[in-house]
């Protein structure tokens, strides 16, 4: 195994450590069965379980991380379109895109064909979807029907296929795997939604978007970006970056997680849901653990192979 | 092997977000009829697939014969794997009488999976419920009748489709429904529908 990556996971390891320690001390200290505190067991419990299974997938290869994507949009788009409470007419366009189109997707950014596989949702997905629901002759709807289906493969799939992505760059001058490349991303994207917790829930005052999440605040938001792109640029020994371009790509990855973050809101205040499912505990669904994925990763990976491959 | 095969792709599809509302679960002591909307040809696997498996080992779904008794893979299904009672929908005759076969089951010690509204509705709606709820409950009063309440299922497999999408399907299991002595087949049937939606509300 690379060295880096080794201490890498060990780092990743020893923190879960020490917040499982502190979450028992917590949970003993408190008499009565507290909510948040519970809440919070709950997560790091989950953060164990996230991060052995993306270690593993990682560690076994690119071939599996990317079957784990798959199987993340996969379970992503159920909860997408659970949201979306297709009809009758959306039935075998909905096939499709789970069955053929998220696989496939998946296959092309697999043999390393770069063209098709940025083209291939966007263009093919977007042109064969509105004529699967044409022929069935459902009218009711039509547009919107079909907007959704489109939206729901570029959200779910295709911007998340970004970020195994990074695994097939050819990057000149970078030494060892690039599941480094992605660790780093995966990283920096989660901590700053763990910091931008913990910023928000000790200092946060002023909401920032109000009617979307209440939740979410200046405060939490300016403090849990700076210290994870801090975060990110203490990383830059295991990027092709410099501390200074690897502290820039973790602001920009922290703050189009963020945004992220946001539009997720946005839809499930339109649905009026808390949380996309309840698939891990502690986090809700899917979609509420990888929103911030789903954002970034897509600038991410253009920028590093604009400039750096 | 298969049969964990079939559950693990049932909850790949479904999701299958369990609630019990009732309070008599998990341990009852007389035999249950677990009776539910129905609304695709996967709900009462789906409902077989969920319970705990001290039940599910003793529970047999009633499902119908022309459907699944159709491939030999589904034979197999039915037969081996979740143990069907095969129903007969069009020719009942006396002797094959489903109501006569679903007792049989349940003094056999079983528990039953039942659909009082025979065939699939459209989706949405659910239908009123047949007699035989009301046949099963004066021929057999000694089980409890657990209401059962399955959304979006309809959605994951529709009428008249042959290939699934994945959606997030719910199951919600009611309290026991009481038994009314002298009360009339109309009213308990409309009581036992009211029962299942009311869990449908509650969600």
């Amino acid at each position: 195994m690379d060295p880096q990556l080794k201490i890498l996971l060990g780092v990743i390891f020893l923190l879960l450590g020490i917040a499982s320690g502190i979450g028992r001390v917590l949970e003993k200290r408190s008499e009565k069965a507290n909510a948040v505190i519970r809440n919070l067991n709950a997560r790091i419990k989950a953060w164990w379980v996230m991060c052995i299974f993306f270690s593993l997938a990682v560690l076994i290869g690119p071939k599996m991380t990317l079957v784990l994507f798959t199987l993340m949009s996969f379970l992503a788009l159920r909860e997408f379109v659970t949201l979306i409470a297709p009809g009758r007419g959306d039935h075998r366009a909905l096939f499709w895109a789970f069955f053929v189109i998220t696989p496939l997707q998946y296959y092309l950014i697999g043999i390393g064909w770069y063209g098709l596989s940025m083209i291939f949702i966007p263009v093919f997905g977007c042109l064969w979807m509105p004529i699967r629901n044409a022929l069935t002759g459902e009218t009711e709807d039509y547009m919107a029907r079909t907007a959704l289906v489109q939206w729901a493969l570029m959200i779910c799939v295709y911007f998340v296929s970004h970020a195994p992505a990074l695994l097939f760059l050819d990057i000149p001058g970078y030494a060892g795997p690039n599941a480094k490349l992605l660790f780093f991303l995966v990283i920096v994207v989660q901590m700053s939604d763990v910091l931008q917790y913990v910023w928000g829930k000790t200092l946060g005052k002023h909401p920032i978007a109000p009617s979307l999440s209440p939740g979410k605040t200046i405060e939490g938001f300016v403090g849990g970006v700076l210290s994870a792109s801090l975060v990110g640029m203490a990383m830059f020994r295991i990027t092709p970056f410099s501390w200074w371009q690897a502290g820039l790509f973790s602001l920009l990855i922290c703050i189009m997680g963020f945004f992220g973050g946001l539009v997720m809101s946005a839809i499930k205040r339109d649905r009026g849901v808390k949380d996309f499912g309840s698939f891990i505990e502690g986090h809700g669904g899917m979609l509420d653990r990888i929103d911030s994925i789903i954002f970034s990763a897509p600038l991410f990976f253009h920028l590093v192979r604009f400039y750096f491959s | 092997m298969i049969d964990l095969l079939f559950r693990g792709g049932l909850r790949l599809l479904t999701g299958a977000q369990t609630f019990w509302k009732g309070e008599a679960y998990p341990y009852p002591e007389k035999v249950q009829v677990y009776f539910a909307n129905h609304s695709s040809h996967l709900d009462a696997v789906l409902i077989w697939s969920v319970l705990p498996p001290e039940l599910r080992s003793k529970t047999r779904p009633v499902a119908a014969r022309d459907y699944w008794n159709k491939y030999r893979f589904r034979r197999h299904l039915s037969q081996k794997v979740f143990r069907a009672v095969l129903i007969e929908r069009t020719h009942c005759t006396k002797e094959n009488h489903p109501v006569l076969q679903l007792t049989e089951v349940l003094d056999g010690g079983d528990s039953l999976i039942f659909f009082p509204e025979g065939s699939r509705g459209g989706g949405e709606e659910t239908g009123t419920f047949k007699s035989g709820l009301h046949h099963l409950v004066s021929r057999f009063p000694d089980a409890e009748y657990i209401p059962v309440y399955l959304e979006n299922l309809n959605r994951v497999l529709p009428k008249g489709e042959v290939l699934p999408v994945p959606l997030i399907c719910t199951v919600t299991f009611g309290n026991a429904l009481p038994l009314i002595a002298d009360e009339s087949r109309n009213d308990f049937l409309h009581r036992a529908r009211e029962a299942v939606l009311n869990l449908k509300r509650e969600l």
